[in-house]
Protein backbone atom coordinates (compact mmCIF):
# COMPACT_ATOMS: atom_id res chain seq x y z
CA UNK A 1 0.00 0.00 0.00
CA UNK A 2 2.35 2.81 0.92
CA UNK A 3 4.49 1.49 -2.60
CA UNK A 4 1.14 2.42 -4.52
CA UNK A 5 1.22 5.92 -2.68
CA UNK A 6 4.81 6.74 -2.42
CA UNK A 7 5.48 5.56 -6.24
CA UNK A 8 2.46 7.46 -7.75
CA UNK A 9 3.05 10.65 -5.57
CA UNK A 10 6.57 10.81 -6.08
CA UNK A 11 6.39 10.28 -9.57
CA UNK A 12 3.09 12.74 -10.11
CA UNK A 13 5.03 15.36 -8.08
CA UNK A 14 8.98 15.18 -9.99
CA UNK A 15 6.81 14.40 -12.86
CA UNK A 16 4.75 17.33 -12.27
CA UNK A 17 8.57 19.60 -11.86
CA UNK A 18 9.56 17.84 -15.51
CA UNK A 19 6.08 18.68 -17.47
CA UNK A 20 6.20 22.25 -16.70
CA UNK A 21 9.17 23.30 -19.01
CA UNK A 22 8.36 20.73 -21.18
CA UNK A 23 4.92 22.09 -21.64
CA UNK A 24 6.33 25.57 -21.88
CA UNK A 25 8.72 24.41 -24.79
CA UNK A 26 5.87 23.30 -26.30
CA UNK A 27 4.14 26.48 -26.35
CA UNK A 28 6.70 28.06 -28.94
CA UNK A 29 5.88 26.14 -31.42
CA UNK A 30 8.47 25.69 -34.81
CA UNK A 31 11.33 25.87 -32.30
CA UNK A 32 13.83 23.20 -31.93
CA UNK A 33 12.89 22.23 -28.29
CA UNK A 34 9.25 22.27 -29.37
CA UNK A 35 10.26 20.11 -31.32
CA UNK A 36 11.95 17.80 -29.42
CA UNK A 37 9.18 17.60 -26.63
CA UNK A 38 6.81 16.88 -29.51
CA UNK A 39 8.85 13.64 -30.37
CA UNK A 40 9.00 13.12 -26.81
CA UNK A 41 5.49 13.32 -26.08
CA UNK A 42 4.63 11.49 -29.09
CA UNK A 43 6.60 8.48 -28.44
CA UNK A 44 5.93 8.39 -24.59
CA UNK A 45 1.68 8.60 -25.18
CA UNK A 46 2.31 6.30 -28.21
CA UNK A 47 3.80 2.93 -26.59
CA UNK A 48 1.88 1.30 -23.48
CA UNK A 49 3.04 1.62 -20.23
CA UNK A 50 3.93 -1.50 -19.83
CA UNK A 51 6.50 -2.13 -22.58
CA UNK A 52 7.84 1.03 -21.15
CA UNK A 53 8.63 -0.42 -17.91
CA UNK A 54 9.89 -3.96 -19.93
CA UNK A 55 11.98 -1.35 -21.85
CA UNK A 56 13.93 0.14 -18.75
CA UNK A 57 13.82 -3.19 -16.31
CA UNK A 58 14.97 -5.37 -18.40
CA UNK A 59 16.71 -3.43 -20.61
CA UNK A 60 18.71 -2.07 -17.74
CA UNK A 61 19.35 -5.73 -16.99
CA UNK A 62 20.97 -6.34 -20.19
CA UNK A 63 23.34 -3.26 -19.82
CA UNK A 64 24.03 -3.64 -16.37
CA UNK A 65 27.73 -3.67 -16.70
CA UNK A 66 27.93 0.18 -18.18
CA UNK A 67 25.59 1.26 -16.11
CA UNK A 68 27.87 -0.38 -13.32
CA UNK A 69 30.66 1.45 -14.96
CA UNK A 70 28.66 5.04 -14.88
CA UNK A 71 27.78 4.07 -11.29
CA UNK A 72 23.93 4.38 -11.91
CA UNK A 73 23.49 0.27 -11.23
CA UNK A 74 21.97 1.04 -7.76
CA UNK A 75 19.58 3.23 -9.45
CA UNK A 76 18.41 0.61 -12.25
CA UNK A 77 18.61 -2.64 -9.93
CA UNK A 78 15.86 -1.97 -8.30
CA UNK A 79 12.41 -2.80 -9.64
CA UNK A 80 11.09 0.02 -7.56
CA UNK A 81 12.69 3.09 -9.05
CA UNK A 82 12.85 1.26 -12.70
CA UNK A 83 9.12 1.17 -11.76
CA UNK A 84 9.06 5.00 -10.07
CA UNK A 85 11.10 5.96 -13.52
CA UNK A 86 8.86 4.77 -15.67
CA UNK A 87 5.34 5.85 -14.49
CA UNK A 88 7.82 9.63 -14.16
CA UNK A 89 8.75 9.58 -18.01
CA UNK A 90 4.72 8.48 -18.74
CA UNK A 91 3.21 11.32 -16.53
CA UNK A 92 5.58 13.65 -17.98
CA UNK A 93 4.20 13.55 -21.38
CA UNK A 94 0.61 13.81 -20.14
CA UNK A 95 1.61 16.56 -17.61
CA UNK A 96 3.51 18.24 -20.29
CA UNK A 97 0.15 18.62 -22.60
CA UNK A 98 -2.07 19.69 -19.94
CA UNK A 99 1.03 22.53 -19.16
CA UNK A 100 0.31 23.28 -22.70
CA UNK A 101 -3.16 23.46 -22.51
CA UNK A 102 -3.61 25.55 -20.13
CA UNK A 103 -0.90 28.33 -20.57
CA UNK A 104 -2.24 28.06 -24.24
CA UNK A 105 -5.61 29.02 -23.08
CA UNK A 106 -4.53 32.36 -21.70
CA UNK A 107 -5.86 35.18 -24.25
CA UNK A 108 -3.06 37.64 -25.27
CA UNK A 109 -5.65 40.32 -24.52
CA UNK A 110 -4.98 39.47 -20.75
CA UNK A 111 -1.37 40.54 -21.17
CA UNK A 112 -2.02 43.85 -22.89
CA UNK A 113 -4.80 44.22 -20.45
CA UNK A 114 -1.40 43.89 -17.83
CA UNK A 115 0.92 45.99 -19.77
CA UNK A 116 -1.67 48.95 -19.82
CA UNK A 117 -1.37 48.58 -15.90
CA UNK A 118 2.62 48.74 -16.55
CA UNK A 119 2.97 45.51 -15.29
CA UNK A 120 6.32 44.50 -16.15
CA UNK A 121 7.19 40.91 -18.27
CA UNK A 122 7.28 38.73 -14.90
CA UNK A 123 4.76 40.57 -12.86
CA UNK A 124 2.30 39.46 -15.90
CA UNK A 125 3.71 35.99 -15.98
CA UNK A 126 3.40 36.09 -12.04
CA UNK A 127 -0.01 37.13 -11.52
CA UNK A 128 -2.02 36.95 -14.44
CA UNK A 129 -0.08 33.45 -16.92
CA UNK A 130 0.44 31.43 -13.33
CA UNK A 131 -2.77 31.85 -11.87
CA UNK A 132 -4.84 31.15 -14.02
CA UNK A 133 -2.94 28.07 -15.85
CA UNK A 134 -2.83 26.71 -12.68
CA UNK A 135 -6.15 27.10 -11.55
CA UNK A 136 -7.27 25.68 -15.61
CA UNK A 137 -4.90 22.70 -15.21
CA UNK A 138 -6.36 21.77 -12.05
CA UNK A 139 -9.42 19.32 -13.00
CA UNK A 140 -6.65 17.89 -15.24
CA UNK A 141 -4.10 17.29 -13.27
CA UNK A 142 -6.62 15.37 -10.49
CA UNK A 143 -7.62 13.02 -13.63
CA UNK A 144 -4.20 12.38 -14.46
CA UNK A 145 -3.29 11.39 -10.91
CA UNK A 146 -6.17 8.88 -10.89
CA UNK A 147 -4.57 7.27 -14.37
CA UNK A 148 -1.44 7.73 -12.78
CA UNK A 149 -3.02 5.61 -10.15
CA UNK A 150 -4.48 3.24 -12.00
CA UNK A 151 -1.31 2.33 -14.33
CA UNK A 152 0.93 2.23 -11.03
CA UNK A 153 -0.79 -1.26 -10.68
CA UNK A 154 1.20 -2.49 -13.75
CA UNK A 155 4.78 -1.89 -12.04
CA UNK A 156 3.17 -5.30 -9.88
CA UNK A 157 4.93 -7.18 -12.87
CA UNK A 158 8.11 -6.33 -11.97
CA UNK A 159 7.63 -7.35 -8.62
CA UNK A 160 7.11 -4.63 -6.80
CA UNK A 161 4.89 -5.51 -3.90
CA UNK A 162 2.52 -2.50 -4.52
CA UNK A 163 -1.24 -2.85 -3.67
CA UNK A 164 -1.51 -5.07 -7.22
CA UNK A 165 1.53 -6.98 -6.30
CA UNK A 166 1.06 -8.04 -2.74
CA UNK A 167 -2.40 -8.80 -4.71
CA UNK A 168 -1.19 -11.37 -6.68
CA UNK A 169 1.33 -12.92 -4.40
CA UNK A 170 -1.50 -13.09 -2.16
CA UNK A 171 -3.46 -14.93 -4.73
CA UNK A 172 -0.50 -17.41 -6.03
CA UNK A 173 -0.30 -18.39 -2.76
CA UNK A 174 -4.35 -18.63 -1.57
CA UNK A 175 -6.21 -18.22 -4.67
CA UNK A 176 -8.83 -16.75 -2.85
CA UNK A 177 -10.30 -14.18 -5.57
CA UNK A 178 -11.39 -12.00 -2.73
CA UNK A 179 -7.66 -10.29 -2.47
CA UNK A 180 -8.30 -8.73 -5.90
CA UNK A 181 -11.66 -7.21 -4.34
CA UNK A 182 -9.74 -5.71 -1.09
CA UNK A 183 -7.17 -4.52 -3.56
CA UNK A 184 -9.50 -2.63 -5.86
CA UNK A 185 -11.01 -1.34 -2.48
CA UNK A 186 -7.74 -0.09 -1.87
CA UNK A 187 -7.26 1.76 -5.06
CA UNK A 188 -10.82 3.31 -4.29
CA UNK A 189 -9.82 4.51 -0.67
CA UNK A 190 -7.04 6.11 -2.24
CA UNK A 191 -9.10 7.68 -5.14
CA UNK A 192 -11.15 8.94 -2.50
CA UNK A 193 -8.97 11.00 -0.48
CA UNK A 194 -7.27 12.17 -3.53
CA UNK A 195 -10.81 13.36 -4.85
CA UNK A 196 -11.54 15.17 -1.74
CA UNK A 197 -8.03 17.17 -1.69
CA UNK A 198 -8.91 18.36 -4.78
CA UNK A 199 -12.33 19.22 -4.29
CA UNK A 200 -10.94 21.63 -1.77
CA UNK A 201 -8.83 23.46 -4.31
CA UNK A 202 -10.90 23.55 -6.84
CA UNK A 203 -13.18 25.52 -3.97
CA UNK A 204 -10.57 28.57 -4.30
CA UNK A 205 -11.70 28.55 -8.75
CA UNK A 206 -15.12 29.29 -8.30
CA UNK A 207 -13.88 32.08 -10.81
CA UNK A 208 -13.33 29.85 -13.35
CA UNK A 209 -17.26 28.54 -13.87
CA UNK A 210 -18.17 31.77 -14.96
CA UNK A 211 -15.11 32.65 -17.05
CA UNK B 1 -26.26 70.38 -27.45
CA UNK B 2 -23.89 71.72 -24.54
CA UNK B 3 -20.73 71.83 -25.56
CA UNK B 4 -18.17 71.07 -22.69
CA UNK B 5 -16.03 74.27 -21.72
CA UNK B 6 -13.20 74.48 -24.56
CA UNK B 7 -9.91 73.98 -23.26
CA UNK B 8 -6.70 76.35 -23.14
CA UNK B 9 -4.32 75.56 -25.03
CA UNK B 10 -1.89 74.10 -23.02
CA UNK B 11 1.29 71.76 -23.54
CA UNK B 12 1.75 68.82 -25.70
CA UNK B 13 1.17 65.51 -24.38
CA UNK B 14 1.42 63.54 -27.10
CA UNK B 15 3.42 63.86 -30.46
CA UNK B 16 3.71 61.50 -33.06
CA UNK B 17 5.15 62.10 -36.23
CA UNK B 18 6.34 60.76 -39.46
CA UNK B 19 4.70 57.24 -38.24
CA UNK B 20 4.37 54.55 -40.59
CA UNK B 21 3.87 50.91 -39.57
CA UNK B 22 3.60 47.88 -41.66
CA UNK B 23 1.89 44.08 -40.90
CA UNK B 24 4.46 42.67 -42.78
CA UNK B 25 3.54 43.76 -46.25
CA UNK B 26 0.45 45.71 -45.67
CA UNK B 27 0.66 49.21 -44.97
CA UNK B 28 -1.40 49.84 -42.04
CA UNK B 29 -0.31 53.19 -40.91
CA UNK B 30 0.98 55.94 -43.58
CA UNK B 31 2.63 58.97 -42.22
CA UNK B 32 1.04 59.62 -39.19
CA UNK B 33 1.31 63.45 -37.91
CA UNK B 34 -0.73 64.49 -35.02
CA UNK B 35 -0.27 66.37 -31.58
CA UNK B 36 -2.65 65.96 -28.35
CA UNK B 37 -2.86 68.92 -26.17
CA UNK B 38 -3.42 68.55 -22.59
CA UNK B 39 -6.90 68.18 -21.69
CA UNK B 40 -7.76 67.70 -25.08
CA UNK B 41 -10.51 65.27 -26.14
CA UNK B 42 -9.98 63.58 -29.42
CA UNK B 43 -12.12 61.07 -31.16
CA UNK B 44 -10.65 58.90 -33.99
CA UNK B 45 -13.63 57.98 -36.63
CA UNK B 46 -13.44 55.74 -39.72
CA UNK B 47 -14.43 52.59 -41.47
CA UNK B 48 -13.06 49.47 -40.24
CA UNK B 49 -9.54 48.57 -40.77
CA UNK B 50 -8.62 52.07 -41.47
CA UNK B 51 -5.73 51.66 -38.88
CA UNK B 52 -7.55 53.74 -36.02
CA UNK B 53 -7.22 51.48 -33.43
CA UNK B 54 -3.50 50.27 -34.31
CA UNK B 55 -2.70 54.11 -33.86
CA UNK B 56 -3.30 54.58 -30.46
CA UNK B 57 -1.64 51.00 -29.56
CA UNK B 58 1.58 52.38 -31.07
CA UNK B 59 0.69 55.22 -27.95
CA UNK B 60 1.39 52.65 -25.06
CA UNK B 61 3.88 50.10 -27.48
CA UNK B 62 1.08 47.44 -27.82
CA UNK B 63 2.29 47.61 -31.04
CA UNK B 64 5.80 48.30 -32.56
CA UNK B 65 6.24 50.84 -35.56
CA UNK B 66 8.97 50.69 -38.54
CA UNK B 67 9.52 54.04 -38.99
CA UNK B 68 8.48 57.60 -36.93
CA UNK B 69 8.26 58.87 -34.00
CA UNK B 70 6.48 58.91 -30.94
CA UNK B 71 7.10 61.27 -27.63
CA UNK B 72 4.46 60.63 -24.64
CA UNK B 73 4.70 62.73 -21.74
CA UNK B 74 8.13 64.30 -23.22
CA UNK B 75 9.63 60.90 -23.13
CA UNK B 76 10.77 59.50 -26.51
CA UNK B 77 8.83 55.88 -26.55
CA UNK B 78 12.22 53.00 -27.90
CA UNK B 79 12.12 49.80 -27.62
CA UNK B 80 13.89 50.00 -24.43
CA UNK B 81 11.87 48.23 -21.81
CA UNK B 82 11.95 50.58 -18.99
CA UNK B 83 11.09 53.90 -21.08
CA UNK B 84 7.75 51.61 -22.61
CA UNK B 85 6.92 50.89 -18.74
CA UNK B 86 7.53 54.27 -17.78
CA UNK B 87 5.44 55.79 -20.46
CA UNK B 88 2.65 52.80 -19.61
CA UNK B 89 2.66 54.44 -16.26
CA UNK B 90 1.22 57.56 -18.04
CA UNK B 91 -1.09 56.13 -20.26
CA UNK B 92 -4.18 54.40 -19.70
CA UNK B 93 -5.95 51.88 -21.80
CA UNK B 94 -9.43 50.65 -22.03
CA UNK B 95 -10.32 47.82 -24.06
CA UNK B 96 -13.18 47.14 -26.36
CA UNK B 97 -13.59 43.41 -25.13
CA UNK B 98 -12.72 44.93 -21.20
CA UNK B 99 -10.28 42.48 -20.35
CA UNK B 100 -10.56 42.37 -16.78
CA UNK B 101 -8.46 39.57 -14.99
CA UNK B 102 -10.88 37.11 -14.60
CA UNK B 103 -9.16 35.70 -11.82
CA UNK B 104 -9.36 38.22 -9.17
CA UNK B 105 -11.99 40.70 -7.85
CA UNK B 106 -13.24 43.92 -9.23
CA UNK B 107 -11.18 45.14 -6.22
CA UNK B 108 -8.16 43.30 -6.71
CA UNK B 109 -8.05 44.35 -10.58
CA UNK B 110 -7.85 47.58 -9.74
CA UNK B 111 -5.15 47.99 -7.25
CA UNK B 112 -2.77 44.93 -8.97
CA UNK B 113 -1.72 47.43 -10.96
CA UNK B 114 -0.64 50.36 -8.40
CA UNK B 115 0.17 47.90 -6.09
CA UNK B 116 2.88 46.06 -8.52
CA UNK B 117 3.49 48.76 -11.23
CA UNK B 118 3.32 51.82 -8.79
CA UNK B 119 4.50 50.04 -5.46
CA UNK B 120 1.67 51.90 -3.59
CA UNK B 121 1.02 50.30 -0.19
CA UNK B 122 -1.86 47.75 -0.16
CA UNK B 123 -4.35 50.00 2.39
CA UNK B 124 -3.15 53.23 0.15
CA UNK B 125 -4.18 51.07 -2.81
CA UNK B 126 -7.23 49.61 -1.71
CA UNK B 127 -8.45 53.27 -0.80
CA UNK B 128 -7.53 54.58 -4.11
CA UNK B 129 -9.27 51.69 -5.94
CA UNK B 130 -12.69 52.20 -4.15
CA UNK B 131 -12.48 56.20 -4.71
CA UNK B 132 -12.21 55.24 -8.55
CA UNK B 133 -14.64 52.40 -8.18
CA UNK B 134 -17.50 55.14 -6.47
CA UNK B 135 -16.49 57.41 -8.90
CA UNK B 136 -17.85 54.85 -12.17
CA UNK B 137 -21.20 54.12 -9.65
CA UNK B 138 -20.35 50.53 -9.06
CA UNK B 139 -18.83 49.99 -5.09
CA UNK B 140 -21.07 47.51 -4.25
CA UNK B 141 -19.29 45.19 -6.62
CA UNK B 142 -15.74 45.23 -5.53
CA UNK B 143 -15.73 41.11 -3.76
CA UNK B 144 -17.07 39.99 -6.69
CA UNK B 145 -15.42 38.78 -9.82
CA UNK B 146 -15.72 40.28 -13.58
CA UNK B 147 -17.71 37.37 -14.87
CA UNK B 148 -20.50 37.85 -12.38
CA UNK B 149 -20.98 41.65 -13.68
CA UNK B 150 -22.95 42.64 -16.67
CA UNK B 151 -20.68 43.98 -19.84
CA UNK B 152 -21.96 47.59 -19.00
CA UNK B 153 -20.45 47.10 -15.07
CA UNK B 154 -17.37 45.46 -17.00
CA UNK B 155 -16.01 48.29 -18.66
CA UNK B 156 -17.08 50.92 -16.43
CA UNK B 157 -14.55 48.81 -13.82
CA UNK B 158 -12.26 49.05 -16.57
CA UNK B 159 -12.84 52.04 -16.60
CA UNK B 160 -11.34 52.67 -13.04
CA UNK B 161 -9.07 49.99 -12.83
CA UNK B 162 -7.40 52.66 -16.18
CA UNK B 163 -7.61 55.38 -13.81
CA UNK B 164 -6.50 53.95 -10.49
CA UNK B 165 -2.64 54.42 -11.98
CA UNK B 166 -3.98 58.09 -12.72
CA UNK B 167 -2.77 58.49 -16.36
CA UNK B 168 -2.30 61.49 -17.99
CA UNK B 169 -3.99 60.18 -20.94
CA UNK B 170 -6.93 57.67 -21.40
CA UNK B 171 -6.88 55.76 -24.31
CA UNK B 172 -10.55 54.36 -25.54
CA UNK B 173 -10.08 51.47 -28.00
CA UNK B 174 -13.51 51.59 -29.05
CA UNK B 175 -15.19 50.85 -25.51
CA UNK B 176 -18.67 50.46 -26.15
CA UNK B 177 -18.94 48.08 -29.43
CA UNK B 178 -19.04 45.00 -27.42
CA UNK B 179 -22.10 46.14 -25.21
CA UNK B 180 -25.14 45.83 -25.50
CA UNK B 181 -27.37 49.02 -26.61
CA UNK B 182 -28.71 49.80 -23.39
CA UNK B 183 -25.05 49.63 -20.85
CA UNK B 184 -23.65 51.71 -24.13
CA UNK B 185 -24.87 55.04 -22.07
CA UNK B 186 -23.80 53.71 -18.87
CA UNK B 187 -19.79 54.00 -19.57
CA UNK B 188 -20.51 56.52 -22.22
CA UNK B 189 -22.00 58.96 -19.07
CA UNK B 190 -18.86 57.95 -17.56
CA UNK B 191 -16.43 59.21 -20.17
CA UNK B 192 -18.29 62.09 -20.68
CA UNK B 193 -17.26 62.75 -16.76
CA UNK B 194 -14.09 62.44 -17.11
CA UNK B 195 -13.63 64.51 -20.39
CA UNK B 196 -15.74 67.87 -18.05
CA UNK B 197 -12.64 66.71 -15.76
CA UNK B 198 -10.46 68.23 -17.73
CA UNK B 199 -8.65 64.24 -18.82
CA UNK B 200 -6.81 64.37 -21.68
CA UNK B 201 -8.80 61.42 -23.93
CA UNK B 202 -8.15 59.76 -27.25
CA UNK B 203 -11.26 57.63 -27.73
CA UNK B 204 -11.48 55.29 -31.18
CA UNK B 205 -15.61 55.15 -31.43
CA UNK B 206 -18.61 54.71 -33.75
CA UNK B 207 -20.68 57.21 -31.00
CA UNK B 208 -20.75 60.07 -32.48
CA UNK B 209 -23.21 61.86 -30.49
CA UNK B 210 -20.68 60.89 -27.94
CA UNK B 211 -18.49 63.00 -30.22
CA UNK B 212 -20.56 65.85 -30.67
CA UNK B 213 -20.74 66.30 -27.24
CA UNK B 214 -17.38 65.92 -25.83
CA UNK B 215 -15.02 65.93 -28.27
CA UNK B 216 -12.55 68.91 -29.21
CA UNK B 217 -11.52 67.43 -32.64
CA UNK B 218 -12.43 64.40 -34.44
CA UNK B 219 -9.88 62.94 -36.56
CA UNK B 220 -11.15 60.87 -39.45
CA UNK B 221 -9.18 57.75 -40.70
CA UNK B 222 -9.20 55.66 -43.73
CA UNK B 223 -6.91 53.54 -45.23
CA UNK B 224 -3.96 53.95 -42.75
CA UNK B 225 -3.98 57.81 -43.17
CA UNK B 226 -5.33 60.87 -41.64
CA UNK B 227 -8.19 62.18 -43.70
CA UNK B 228 -9.15 65.01 -42.29
CA UNK B 229 -9.26 66.38 -39.02
CA UNK B 230 -11.72 69.33 -37.29
CA UNK B 231 -13.66 70.29 -34.69
CA UNK B 232 -17.51 68.42 -34.43
CA UNK B 233 -19.28 71.37 -35.20
CA UNK B 234 -17.60 71.93 -38.81
CA UNK B 235 -17.00 68.31 -39.29
CA UNK B 236 -19.88 67.18 -39.38
CA UNK B 237 -21.78 70.18 -41.29
CA UNK B 238 -19.23 70.65 -43.79
CA UNK B 239 -16.33 67.73 -44.43
CA UNK B 240 -14.42 68.85 -46.79
CA UNK B 241 -12.61 65.40 -48.09
CA UNK B 242 -14.80 62.69 -50.21
CA UNK B 243 -13.93 60.02 -48.34
CA UNK B 244 -15.45 61.67 -45.35
CA UNK B 245 -18.53 63.32 -46.62
CA UNK B 246 -18.86 59.09 -47.40
CA UNK B 247 -18.28 57.71 -44.53
CA UNK B 248 -20.63 60.09 -42.73
CA UNK B 249 -23.25 59.56 -45.28
CA UNK B 250 -22.93 56.00 -44.28
CA UNK B 251 -22.98 56.39 -40.62
CA UNK B 252 -25.62 59.69 -40.05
Amino acid sequence: MLNTISLTTLSFIIGFFIAIPFGLARCRTGTLMSKITYGYVYIVRGTPLLVQIFLLYYGAGQFHKELRQVGLWWFFREAYYCGLLALTLNTVAYQAEIVRGAVEAIPKSLEEAGASVSLSRFQIYRFIHIPIATARMLPALGNEFVLLLKASALVSVIAVTDVMGQARYLFSETLDLSVFYIAAINYLIIVLIAEAILRKLEKRNIWLATY
Amino acid sequence: MEHCNQKVPNKIIISISALNKWFGDLHVLKDINIDVEKSERIVIAGPSGSGKSTLIRCINALEKFRSGKIVVNDIELTDDRKVVEQIRRGVGMVFQSFNLFPHLTILENCTLGPIQGMSLPKDKAVDNAMHFLEKVNIPEQANKYPGQLSGGQQQRVAIARSLCMNPDVMLFDEPTSALDPEMVKEVLDIMVDLAKEGMTMICVTHEMGFAKEVADRIVFMDQGQIVEQNNPNEFFTNPQNERTKLFLHQIL
